[in-house]
């Protein structure tokens, strides 16, 4: 299933957050959503996956899910959204709890996602007593368990330490590349962006619209650290960013 | 050298203080203390036996109550009012205050209400009680009830509006049906400001148990004080008084160890 984004805008009243926006999720790729703060990205996020209705354009939906896809477009959270009063399986069970699936396919369901983002151990833990990574670790573990079509992920590792990121990008890395998943990834970290995205979608300040679209080719599991093709578009997003973020870092909140 | 050895010093410690500490026995100490000057105050004759009765004869009268078995017969009534009343208004409380947290337009029309009957003092409405369902228990259950509920509602609502909202989004996101965003994320997030709101509630329905009894009760724990206020009998005045309080610090643990084995979740 790919999704397709077409000529979204959408105002705020009389504010204008985004124009003219349109471009394709291919499946099985990441596509990573950067620009400067207040550019409207989440606010896209929250249209393609149903949560707001821009007022312009349309999100459209090509070919049908998989048909074992309990929730085709599942979000991350920047703030993990767990349930505090829950266990780490119980917040992957509340997913599964309204499908009527028989409780032993759900039960393995929730040590089979468990398992794959290795927190078995931590089966019957409250949140409260989970690191940061950990606690999106849980987040990204109940997303898989509703077999997404496709991920929304809202800067899920800026409520991280950089040590925590490293470490959870590489987790993402592998479970993308044992299965190749569709994301959505909004981030205002261009190392995450070059890091994780197939194609780079460059926003520009309010009215977010469409500044650049950049394509990385180098597979996945061979970017590393200091790889220079990397680098050369970190500079090259950092350049098309540049000023933009200079001047949406000198608007006024509420413009 | 000589000079920075001088100059060398550990740097002023400016920190601590401004931290709340659990210290123990200080409360019953306290509670001790001034028992004991009172003791103390009206057997020397500074304090006079008109203004405050001896804790010591106080003690005596409870006793004395215990040992007749009169203590029972004015609790007992006394507690099924409060466990009625109190029961009936905190869960109508807690419906209507999930109501007009859910629903805007139960919000719109209900919030001015409830605004409007939480101030009325429920004892200047007894006469009107007693027309309404009687002089019988129904009355009294009605009068507590009725002072239960608005600050119930209150609470309730306020706990509901209190619900991190980024919780209701991830359960709409995941498709979860509005029944099961209410009674998966709403309501046991909005269970520890019921249960503070029900300590305030419950205080409240204690302080109407007295105004309740006030209903041609014969007896109970409020009719006892009252009874006692009229002849000006002090000692039996307090021993009364000394009940509620017992009934108050009561449920005041009880709800602490509900707290405390239902949301332990909490950080």
């Amino acid at each position: 299933m790919d999704l397709l984004l077409e000529g979204i805008g959408h105002s705020y009243g009389a504010v204008r957050v985004l124009k003219d926006i349109s471009f394709e999720i291919p499946s099985g790729q990441i596509v990573c959503l950067i620009g400067p703060s207040g550019c409207g990205k989440s606010t896209l996020l929250r249209f393609i996956g149903g949560l707001e209705r821009p007022t312009e354009g349309q999100v459209l939906q090509v070919g049908q899910p998989p048909t074992d896809s309990l929730n085709p477009l599942t979000y991350i959270f920047q703030h993990f959204a767990l349930l505090p009063w829950r266990t780490v399986a119980g917040n992957v069970e509340l997913v599964l709890e309204d499908h009527g699936l028989p409780p032993r396919d759900a039960k393995a369901i929730v040590n089979d996602v468990l398992a794959r983002t290795r927190l078995s151990e931590f089966h019957d833990a409250l949140p409260k007593q989970l690191s940061g990574g950990m606690k999106q670790r849980v987040a990204i573990a109940r997303a898989l368990a509703v077999r997404p079509a496709a991920m929304l992920m809202d800067e899920p590792l800026s409520a991280l330490d950089s040590q925590t990121r490293e470490l959870l990008m590489d987790d993402l890395v592998g479970l993308w590349t044992r299965k190749p998943f569709t994301a959505v990834y909004v981030t205002h970290n261009l190392a995450e962006a070059v890091r994780l995205g197939h194609t780079i979608v460059v926003l520009s300040r309010r009215p977010g619209r469409i500044h650049e679209i950049v394509k990385i080719d180098v597979p996945l599991e061979e970017r590393q650290l200091g790889h220079h093709e990397l680098e050369a578009k970190q500079n090259q997003l950092w350049e098309l960013m540049r000023d933009e973020a200079m001047a949406a870092d000198l608007e006024l909140v509420d413009g | 050298m000589d000079n920075t050895q001088a100059l060398t010093k550990p740097v002023t410690f400016r920190g601590g203080g401004f931290e709340t500490q659990s210290i123990r026995l200080v409360g019953p100490l306290v509670f001790a203390a001034v028992l004991a000057l009172l003791e103390l105050g009206t057997r020397t004759g500074f304090i006079s036996s008109l203004t405050m009765p001896r804790p010591s004869a106080v003690f005596q009268t409870l006793l004395n109550l215990y040992q007749t078995g009169l203590l029972w017969t004015h609790l007992a009534p006394s507690i099924e009012r409060l466990v009625v009343g109190a029961a009936i208004g905190a869960s109508a409380g807690i419906v209507v205050g999930t109501i007009i947290g859910l629903f805007s337009l139960a919000r719109a029309g209900l919030v001015p209400i409830v605004a409007a009957i939480f101030p009325i003092p429920k004892i200047a409405l007894l006469p009107l009680f007693v027309i309404w369902f009687g002089i019988d228990e129904a009355s009294k259950y009605a009068l507590i009830a009725f002072g239960t509920f608005t600050p119930t509602v209150v609470a309730t609502f306020g706990a509901v509006d209190n619900v991190d909202r980024t919780l209701i989004r991830m359960g709409q996101s995941f498709g979860l049906s509005w029944w099961s965003v209410v009674r998966k994320i709403v309501l046991p997030g909005a269970f520890p400001g019921v249960l503070s709101g029900l300590r305030i509630s419950i205080a409240i329905a204690i302080i109407l148990l007295v105004a309740a009894e006030m209903l041609g009760a014969s007896h109970g724990v409020g009719a006892y004080i009252l009874e006692a206020g009229s002849l000006y009998d002090l000692e039996r005045l307090f021993a009364g008084v000394a009940i509620l309080s017992m009934m108050g610090l009561i449920v005041s643990w009880a709800i602490g160890r509900i707290e405390q084995k239902f949301l332990a979740w909490r950080t």
